[in-house]
């Protein structure tokens, strides 16, 4: 009997016995969405919390890819299974998507790292929102670390803030200056600075740059309060230097989560995440479907039709 | 009202090249086709094993592989990318595309290839020829 046939309580149990195929499967109707996907959230939920799960955030082009692909290669050396979820961009006409991610990984991954290409599928933010579904099953699968690549993002999307323990931002060499790296959005969330491409030049004036910024973190008080100060590391991921230093950073920022009891914290503010994340995309699709409805007037303005539609949506 | 909770189904893709063969111009060209019919195109791009192509393809949980070959390797290759598919037990529809004399498209398809695509092929003969091997 081929797996895809397989009911989910056997699919998920094979999946907790390591069976690959397993997994797959389990990772595609969790992204399908429905009654197979919710009964899998509940066959796993409770089997979670072992795996750290490192988030990889950067512009396009900066080398998450390169750079998740040598920690793949790195961490079955140190006795891990990692898993990856590699997210891409779908179209906003067709839906369609290219997931390019692998090309940067498959011919460095290590020994038994699972790699999955996930597209967005309309969700903005940085992440596709099947992302924290498919977290739990590579969790309860006994995967650790869960690496989640982000779409190549810009200032404000900070979704995986809310799905990760660790956040890697990836900047290069040569981008932004001091008013950038002080703009609000990505630089403030990151538990981990990356340069990659540091054998290029301007690499030491963008350290430079984000060293001040987090000057002004422990001026502004910002640093007390958490106790901790993002190290900035320099790489080259193509060659693959530099990157030891970052799976010791983020283990490092691991065992502050731990001591600070700041590990706790976040894995509820991440269960909270993703509830708020649900529920605004069922409240968005009931309002893009009520909004689809309306009669346009020349006696109402937007602002007045929209009044009437929440109104009318919050009374349903 | 449409319900959130409904399923909604994607045809997912592996593309590659397999072996060496470095004209990767046509599976670019079909890459972007198959992206604007709607699905989701998992790019291999160059250089790719039977071993690497079926893990990827159980990784992603892929409907469908579609090889691209312009080496004349494809009467050796399609029948290893077969042959390592069986051996995984990995039941995956694989699709060719590029350049095939026409005397060997039967061969191919009687070895249990599921399509042969030529460069003449049409956009909407490449996305029929992906929809009707997906078995869903």
């Amino acid at each position: 009997m081929s797996i895809r046939n397989l009911p989910v309580e056997k699919l998920v149990a094979r999946a907790l016995e390591g069976n690959r195929r397993a997994v797959g499967r389990l990772l595609t109707l969790i992204e399908r969405g429905g009654a197979d996907a919710d009964e899998i959230a509940d066959l796993t939920h409770r089997r979670t919390g072992g795996a750290h799960i490192v988030g990889i955030t950067g512009a396009p082009g900066a080398g998450k890819s390169t750079l998740t692909g040598q920690l793949t290669r790195l961490l079955p050396e140190l006795g891990l299974a990692p898993a990856v979820l590699a997210v891409d961009p779908s179209s906003p006409l067709t839906g369609g998507a290219i997931l390019g991610d692998r090309i940067r990984m498959d011919d460095i991954a290590g020994e038994g790292t699972f790699i999955r290409s996930v597209a967005t599928r309309g969700h903005a933010g940085g992440l596709a929102l099947s992302v924290p579904g498919c977290v739990r099953i590579f969790d309860a699968a006994g995967f650790d670390p869960v690496i989640i690549e982000t779409v190549g993002v810009g200032q404000v999307e900070v979704d995986v803030v809310g799905a990760a323990d660790t956040t890697v931002v990836v900047v290069n060499p040569g981008w932004g200056d001091a008013v950038q790296a002080n703009k609000a959005g990505l630089l403030e969330v990151a538990d981990i600075f990356v340069i990659n491409k540091a054998d290029r030049p301007g690499a030491s004036g963008t350290r430079r740059d984000l060293e001040l910024m987090l000057d002004l973190s422990h001026v502004s008080g910002l640093e007390d309060d958490s106790g901790y100060r993002p190290p900035i590391l320099m790489t080259t991921a193509t060659k693959g230097k530099g990157v030891a230093a970052v799976w010791d950073s983020v283990q490092a920022h691991r065992e502050h989560l731990t001591a600070s009891g700041q590990l706790s914290t976040r894995r509820v503010d991440r269960l909270r995440y993703e509830i708020t994340n649900r529920v605004e995309a069922r409240l968005h699709a009931e309002a893009a479907a009520a909004i689809d409805g309306v009669e346009l007037s020349d006696d109402l303005s937007p602002i007045r039709l929209a009044t009437q539609i929440t109104d009318q949506l919050l009374r349903d | 009202m449409p319900a959130p909770s409904t399923p909604s189904h994607k045809i997912r893709i592996v593309l590659a090249k397999l072996g060496l063969d470095g004209h990767d111009r046509g599976i670019k060209v079909v890459a972007r086709i198959l992206r604007d019919a709607g699905m989701e195109v998992i790019y291999l791009g160059l250089r790719q094993t039977t071993a690497s192509i079926v893990a990827a393809a159980e990784q992603e949980d892929a409907d469908a592989i579609g090889l691209s070959m312009h080496n004349a390797g494809h009467l050796t290759l399609a029948p290893a990318m077969l042959a390592a598919l069986d051996e995984a037990e990995l039941d995956v529809p694989v699709i060719i595309g590029g350049i095939v004399p026409d005397a060997d498209v039967d061969i191919l398809m009687g070895a249990g290839i599921a399509a042969v695509l030529g460069p003449g092929a049409p956009a909407a003969e490449v996305v029929a020829a992906v929809r009707d091997v997906v078995v869903s």
